[in-house]
């Protein structure tokens, strides 16, 4: 049985989940600059160390509405491939152990805007994942 | 034994032989007479044919033995040298060059090379003798009776006796260390019996490169030898048993021997002497050779932007001593930003490097051209050891090949043109690097034609870049300027060296890509200078910090012409465009607020700040809210994710720990 580790991050009502590969690090919100004529859930880069990364608003992406940052609100850096992308998201929440079984397909029912950034959903106990699709995600639309 | 692991080390040597023969053979060119000029080529090559045949590519090592066959006619004089004999051989070094980069790039350096081969072997013999094979023999050895009881008794015993002759690299540095290296591994599998010249000498460096030892041991005469070949610096090995009916004869001459042998050792130490002292004269003529290590640029820019960091918290620490007022603390931290300050002039150095690995490719390609052409030319280099930083240096190679090209090919006349013009034969091309300030300047004069001011303007004016009744406004400068416009190529026949034109306009747009300009100056009949400005390096940058509401930008130094406070009655409109009258100009005015989407928050006042950028011959007003300052910053990509972003080249991290965009101003001027 194939275990997979995953980042277990709030947005909204929901729990999201990201393998711990794709994770380089959990920061606490900083100082946006806002980069002009950027799709509007580019939130603007971040000074990481000396490294400028980019930051994308998630709950913007799903298109969700916006939400105030609190002391709760954190930032997710990502890799996949050469890039390195901060995501914001409402809280950071768990760790957590789910074997690669549990894994089924995202529900019919999940409202179509957030459908396609979906790998799919874990139930572990009373709570639900969904797992998210990083290059989905990270994919910049053309046009 | 596994080759890989001196696979990058053999490729980076062979590369500095084969530069080192490149270059040697333009000298050899300039004085055909000078053998030392010779030997230094055939001792490369040797080097090159004994490390690639090691490494086991017989194509290589094969080329190279021809070529030093040729060389070795040349150093007996059996060979003369002409031009026609250098192009041979520069043809072989085209070829081994290719067939090192072919290893390089993870091929097998094979290659046909039999023509090339062929022309060698016609020269070698077409003059006259074959070269005769050089005296290595083996010293013959000599033993005395007790020697000889030890080696009758060994070889009783089922040891084998043999002679080893060994020959250290001529370059070997510590002699005497390699000799005790040699013996511990001797020592390990045998015994020594003797050694010509004597233990003691050996130790003190007292040979020349080659010694015989006799060495009575149970292992194969082949072991032996590969043994010894692993000690470095050894450049030949020849083991030979011991002939014991031959030692038995000489042991009656023992006599005759020793006086002879004292006669020897006399003459060796004088010989030993004469070489030192040549050795030495030769190293004071040489150029000092720096200690170096290869460094991957990556760990230097991972150092870089350790280091920055750095910088980002010092801010911070100076701004909090300054909050506390603590004497003590204050001190500590003013020490920390001196050293921090002087560890980033080391650490920018360190990613500088010297034109030279630039220029050093030239005088080859401008004496093929010359020749081609069949135009002499003399090729000065000056400032070779300027620096600059790695990344300017990679993108540099290309256009100044194109500029060096242009003007050999359009700038220099033919000898006959210049005999009838007055001038001397050889047509001189000067490239010359230096800096100042914050920039480095490489120029490409030549004393040959120059530009003719008609000429361009007839060719601009027929091509459609200009019209008729603004050439005659044009300054001279400007029309030079033309020819960097696509299109346009003034030589009256086209020849592949120099291109179709499609060159210059490519020229001038990668040195601007890299932040750099370049100028034309020239005469007609004198000749014509291109400089080429450009930045020392392309991490830091000076930028003027601009506020815009209340996001901080960066605008490059090099854009910018200067800056001015506008009243808003002055702005004017013209095909609604905001204008303004510039020192009798019309710049248009860019509100940079409206460009970059800036959220307001501040009310407008009356007066504008105005940054005057320009981009070649067009200017325009930035309009920001107020400037900040100067800065030196480090430029910074805005990563993968972000690729395209309309008018920001880039970003920099400011001493408060803040991402500022920096503004890309030709972007902006259309």
């Amino acid at each position: 049985m194939a275990e997979l580790k995953v980042i277990v991050f709030q947005l909204k009502d929901e729990e999201y989940a990201i393998p711990v590969q794709q994770v380089r690090s959990i920061e606490k919100i900083q100082h946006i600059t806002r980069v002009p004529r950027v799709p509007k859930y580019v939130k603007g880069v971040i000074n990481l160390r000396g490294v400028v990364t980019p930051i994308i608003d998630l709950r913007m992406r799903f298109g969700l509405e916006e939400a105030e940052f609190s002391d709760h609100t954190r930032v997710i850096i990502v890799a996949l491939d050469d890039m390195e992308v901060g995501l914001i998201v409402d809280a950071a929440n768990d760790v957590v152990d789910i074997s690669t079984e549990a894994i089924e397909p995202p529900p019919e029912v999940v409202d179509t805007s957030t459908a396609e950034y979906i790998n799919g959903v874990v139930k572990i106990g009373k709570r639900l994942f969904i797992l998210l699709n990083l290059e989905k995600v990270l994919k910049t639309e053309k046009g | 034994m596994d080759m890989n692991q001196y696979l990058e080390v053999f490729i980076d040597e062979s590369k500095e032989h084969l530069q080192t023969i490149n270059e040697q053979l333009l000298e050899l060119e300039k004085n055909p007479d000078d053998v030392s000029i010779v030997n230094e080529i055939f001792r490369s090559a040797h080097t090159l044919k004994g490390m690639s045949a090691t490494m086991g590519f017989e194509d290589l090592a094969n080329l190279t033995h021809q070529m030093e066959n040729v060389l070795d006619g040349i150093r007996n004089g059996k060979i003369a040298v002409t031009p026609e004999l250098l192009d041979v051989i520069f043809r072989a070094v085209d070829d081994l060059e290719a067939m090192v980069v072919s290893i390089a790039e993870g091929g097998d350096g094979k290659r046909d090379v039999t023509a090339v081969v062929a022309q060698l072997k016609q020269i070698e013999k077409g003059e006259v003798v074959v070269a005769p094979q050089k005296s290595n023999a083996i010293q013959e050895q000599t033993y005395d009776e007790f020697e000889y009881t030890i080696l009758k008794q060994s070889a009783e015993q089922g040891f084998h006796s043999y002679e080893v002759s060994v020959k250290l690299r001529s370059d070997c540095l510590l002699k005497a260390a390699r000799v005790f290296m040699i013996f511990e591994v001797i020592e390990q599998i045998g015994e020594v019996i003797k050694s010509v010249p004597s233990v003691e000498m050996l130790e003190a460096e007292q040979f020349d490169d080659q010694f015989v030892v006799t060495v009575v041991t149970k292992v194969s005469q082949d072991e032996l030898q590969k043994r010894i070949m692993k000690v470095s610096e050894v450049e030949e090995v020849n083991v030979q048993p011991v002939d014991l009916h031959r030692s038995e004869n000489t042991v009656e001459q023992k006599e005759e021997q020793k006086e002879e042998q004292k006669e020897e050792t006399k003459t060796v130490e004088q010989t030993v002497e004469k070489k030192q002292e040549a050795q030495e004269e030769k190293q004071t003529g040489k150029q000092v050779s720096n200690k170096t290590i290869r460094v991957n640029i990556e760990r230097l820019d991972i150092l870089m932007n350790l280091f920055e960091e750095l910088v980002i918290d010092r801010g911070r620490l100076e701004q909090i001593s300054r909050e506390l007022n603590n004497p003590e603390l204050h001190e500590t931290v003013e020490r920390m930003s001196r050293i921090s300050g002087d560890l980033q002039n080391i650490i920018l150095n360190m990613r500088m490097v010297p034109v030279e690995t630039v220029f050093n490719r030239f005088p080859r390609m401008v004496r093929q051209l010359a020749r081609d052409l069949g135009k002499k030319i003399n090729l000065e280099i000056i400032g070779a050891e300027t620096e600059l930083d790695r990344t300017v240096i990679d993108e540099i190679g290309d256009p100044l090949v194109h500029l060096l090209r242009n003007a050999i090919d359009h700038g220099i006349e033919t000898p006959d043109v210049r005999r009838a013009k007055g001038k001397p034969e050889e047509g001189t091309v000067k490239l010359k690097a230096y800096h100042s300030g914050n920039h480095v300047f490489i120029e490409i004069e030549d004393d040959g034609a120059g530009i003719s001011r008609e000429k361009v303007l007839r060719k601009a004016i027929s091509k459609g870049i200009i019209s008729e009744q603004n050439a005659a406004n044009l300054t001279d400068k400007q029309v030079y300027e033309l020819i960097f416009a696509s299109g346009f190529s003034t030589a009256d026949k086209v020849s592949d060296i120099s291109g179709r034109g499609v060159g210059l306009d490519v020229v001038k747009s990668t040195i601007e890509s890299l932040g750099g300009s370049v100028s034309i100056d020239s005469e007609e009949g004198v000749g014509s200078v291109f400089s080429i400005q450009l930045p020392l390096t392309l991490s830091i940058i000076s930028v003027m910090l601009v506020e815009i509401q209340k996001e901080k930008y960066a605008i490059p130094l090099s854009s910018i012409i200067e800056t001015a406070i506008v009243k808003k009655e002055d702005i004017l409109h013209a095909h609604n465009q905001k204008v303004i009258d510039f020192r009798g100009k019309v710049v248009p005015l860019l509100f940079l607020k409206d460009i970059f989407e800036v959220p307001v928050v501040k009310e407008e006042d009356d007066f504008l700040s105005v940054v005057m950028v320009r981009k070649g011959e067009k200017m325009a007003g930035l309009v920001v809210d107020s400037f900040i300052g100067q800065q030196e910053v480090v430029l910074k990509s805005l990563g993968n994710y972000l690729t395209s972003v309309f008018a920001i080249s880039g970003a920099t991290i400011l001493g408060d720990g803040q991402v500022a965009l920096i503004i890309d101003c030709n972007a902006l001027i259309k």
